[in-house]
């Protein structure tokens, strides 16, 4: 297989050799796990939803950069383009009941995690239909149902709390019901929050306390302009900053979604039997720039096309066309199905009402008390269960 | 004559590091994207080509480790400039710039000072949600030690930036993303301004308006609306809220009595708070009512636009303030 040229080559502390992100073994140190396919018994249904998955994640950030041209989305906005095998593999290689929490990188996860377009598309719309009424915006997606804990936009803010939701899920196995912990959770992180304290500490937390917790670096190569061995040591082998932690370290190929499953799924039930967190180096790549307004002079053009070569959705096109199990016909008809999805989306969230001044002060207490009219749904935060915890107080009379 | 020219508020602001880059080799610029991209938001443009690489300096995204970093080296007795590309990412820092940096010199017993300058994005940018729109002003003056500089226009930010970074003390500066487009005359010659002065920037007989930073311009909206009304107002930009130079907000108050202090950051124990409670005391005879204050509304900084519209002050919610302090509702 070619070996790609990832930004991790080059800068001061690393060997000048080129990494590569397809399984290959370049570095002595490194476990490359190369669970074969079949061993982890992938089905072709399994293939063509992942190809699904992909091919709407991918419409739904192409649309998501026009409906910001066109100014209705606005704020910050990051696509996920280029990067779509690592939600869709990491999802599918966990349980619906393990939680996910990740950066503001965020609309592949949330789609991957079963988020409706249509809610995740109305949240950058701000409108009342969005994931969070309209509250959080493209880098803050939550969805309590698919057990999707964020959307965070402070770099790195996210790895302490993945070691808290793990952490969460034992106690509440073992401590509260006296079972076995039963979920792992997944805390997403890009290259460059690699570089925050927050991440460090959660590392030593979750290698110290046990936590089941898995670290995915979406080393994608760059935080914003700045390449990856220009901005942490050790870019050649992130896995050696995991055993400094006690930690195991995997190096997996991001842009082929069935070896992404394959590999995930040995280490998640690894994690998950063991109650041990686990570091991925999950190699990929971002298509477009960082956010929407980045010229990325930072690159080569021919580094990106390398890349597109290797696209995740290319590279599972030809899988499932040698296997017989797609036709440029049946192709056609998942573009069309998933351009309608987003389509439809955009339509809804156009109509979606914007949110009524009076969410200004909702939902910042789940309790009621001066201006702040409690929480949409209090029962979800044991709010109406509470004795309540404060008086009453009414300003108006108190003053008068 | 003295040339005048107008820039941007950026360029103000990249033309005070520069100056005093070649000024004092001890001056150095460090922070994410600040070398090779050029700065975030193009502030530091063509600095590292001028300067190098040892003077303008790329950091991996680690608040905590280079703001600390630069304290040390201030100690050592360099004067840095950290460029946070937002204030809200400061709050990973808040130790080495909350617990280092302004106690330093006093913990030390004046043994060692701290000459650092930390500058970046302030209040909401527009959108950018709850964890991106942080005004820390409302968090920081409260904190004895630091010199926080709040400019509202290129000429400020330049001769602040300029006086900031020669001093012996450590400095919050807080620009705006909002703002760094914005354009205003400055001159060619050097200049500096000292750090709490306030200026007069408007004047009127009705009602003071006293504020700093971007609302000083929905200030000047609400007093150009209220002399439709027949309302004089006076516009008092602070310019510092550390120092805060109250004398020239409570020279005006005595003439107006009454006052609307502006503040982006929320009320609660904050620097429009605290000027207030200094305003009551100082013209507590001469207030014809009690000083009325515009901040942001008391909840986390929402995404949607009609929700942080209505959450951010403006120039309506201050003429209705200014309306009401004068009894013209
Ligand atoms: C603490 C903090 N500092 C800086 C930023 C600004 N910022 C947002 S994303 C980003 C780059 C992050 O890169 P990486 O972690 O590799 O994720 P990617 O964008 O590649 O997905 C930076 C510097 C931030 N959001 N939070
Ligand atoms: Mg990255």
């Amino acid at each position: 297989m070619t070996s790609l040229s990832h930004p991790t080559a080059g800068g001061t502390s690393a060997p000048a050799s080129p990494h590569s992100v397809v399984h290959t073994k370049v570095y002595g140190d490194s476990e490359h796990l190369q669970v074969p396919a079949a061993a982890a018994h992938v089905s072709s249904e399994q293939m063509l939803d992942w190809f699904k998955q992909m091919l709407l994640i991918r419409e739904f950030e192409l649309r998501c950069m026009q409906a910001y041209q066109e100014k209705k989305i606005g704020g910050f906005c990051h696509v996920y383009i280029g990067q779509e095998a690592v939600a869709v593999g990491c999802t599918a290689a966990v349980q619906h009941k393990d939680p996910i929490v990740t950066a503001y990188r965020d609309h592949g996860h949330a789609l991957a995690r079963g988020m409706d377009p249509k809610h995740c598309m109305a949240e950058m719309f701000g409108r009342i239909g969005g994931c969070a009424k309209g509250k959080g915006g493209s880098m803050h997606m939550f969805d309590r149902d698919n057990n999707l804990y964020g959307g965070h936009g402070i770099v790195g803010a996210q790895t302490p709390l993945g070691a808290g939701l793990a952490f969460g899920c034992k106690y509440m196995d073992e401590v509260i019901d006296g079972k076995p912990n039963s979920r792992v959770s997944l805390c997403f992180l890009g290259d460059g929050a690699l570089n925050q304290g927050a991440f460090h500490e959660a590392m030593n937390l979750a290698g110290l306390f046990d936590i089941p917790v898995i670290y995915v670096v979406e080393n994608n190569g760059y935080s914003m302009g700045t390449a990856i061995a220009r901005g942490t040591t050790m870019a050649h082998s992130l896995i050696t900053k995991a055993a400094g932690y006690g930690i195991d370290g995997y190096v997996v190929d991001g842009m082929d979604v069935v070896g992404v499953y394959a590999d995930m799924k040995h280490i998640a039930d690894k994690c998950r039997a063991t109650s041990r967190p686990a570091f991925v180096d999950m190699r990929t790549y971002r298509y477009k720039g960082h956010s929407m307004s980045d010229p990325r002079k930072y690159r080569t053009k021919e580094e990106e096309e390398v890349f597109e070569m290797h696209d995740p959705i290319g590279r599972l096109e030809a899988r499932l066309k040698t296997a017989g199990l797609l036709t440029d016909d049946s192709l056609k008809a998942m573009q069309k199905a998933v351009r309608d999805t987003v389509r439809d989306a955009i339509t809804w969230s156009d109509e979606s009402p914007i949110p009524p001044m009076a969410e200004l002060y909702h939902d910042v207490f789940v309790e009621p008390w001066g201006p702040y009219t409690g929480s949409s749904q209090p029962a979800m935060n044991g709010g109406t269960a509470n004795q309540p915890s404060m008086r009453t107080i009414d300003t108006k009379e108190e003053l008068s | 004559m003295s040339a005048v020219r107008e820039i941007e508020y950026r360029d103000a602001l990249r033309e005070a590091m520069s100056e005093e880059m070649r000024r004092d080799k001890r001056v150095f610029l460090l922070g994410e994207e600040v070398a090779e991209y050029n700065g975030a938001y193009k502030i530091s443009r063509g600095m590292l080509e001028e300067f190098g690489a040892r003077r303008v300096i790329d950091t991996p995204i680690s608040e905590s480790g280079f703001a600390g970093l630069a304290i040390g080296a201030a100690m050592m007795g360099l004067k840095p400039v950290v460029e946070f590309m937002s204030w809200s990412f400061s709050l990973v820092a808040a130790d080495p710039i909350l617990n280092n940096a302004p106690k330093m010199l006093y913990m030390s017993g004046g043994q060692f000072g701290c000459p650092v300058v930390f500058r970046g994005n302030d209040g909401a940018g527009g959108q950018l949600g709850s964890t991106h729109s942080w005004c820390v002003e409302g968090l920081f003056s409260n904190v004895p030690g630091i010199k926080i500089a709040i400019p509202s226009n290129p000429y400020d930010a330049k001769g602040l930036l300029k006086t900031a970074i020669r001093g012996s003390d450590p400095v919050f500066f807080l620009e705006s993303e909002r703002m760094l487009g914005n354009k205003g005359e400055v001159p060619e010659e050097e200049y500096l301004i000292p750090f709490g002065q306030a200026k007069v920037i408007r004047s009127g007989t009705d009602c003071t308006l006293a504020s700093w930073g971007r609302p000083v311009h929905f200030c000047m909206e609400a007093a150009e609306e209220m002399q439709k009304l027949g309302i004089s107002c006076e516009v008092i930009d602070l310019r510092t809220v550390r120092p805060l130079d109250i004398g020239t907000v409570v020279r005006s108050v005595k003439k107006t009595g009454a006052c609307v202090v502006v503040d982006q950051s929320w009320s609660f124990g904050s620097p429009g708070s605290e000027l207030a409670s200094q305003v009551h005391r100082h013209c507590f005879d001469d207030l014809d009512n009690y000083v009325h204050r515009v901040h942001s509304a008391d909840v986390p900084t929402p995404y949607a636009t009609n929700l942080e519209q209505e959450y951010l002050p403006n120039a309506r919610k201050i003429a209705e303030a200014v309306r009401s302090a004068t009894y013209n509702l």
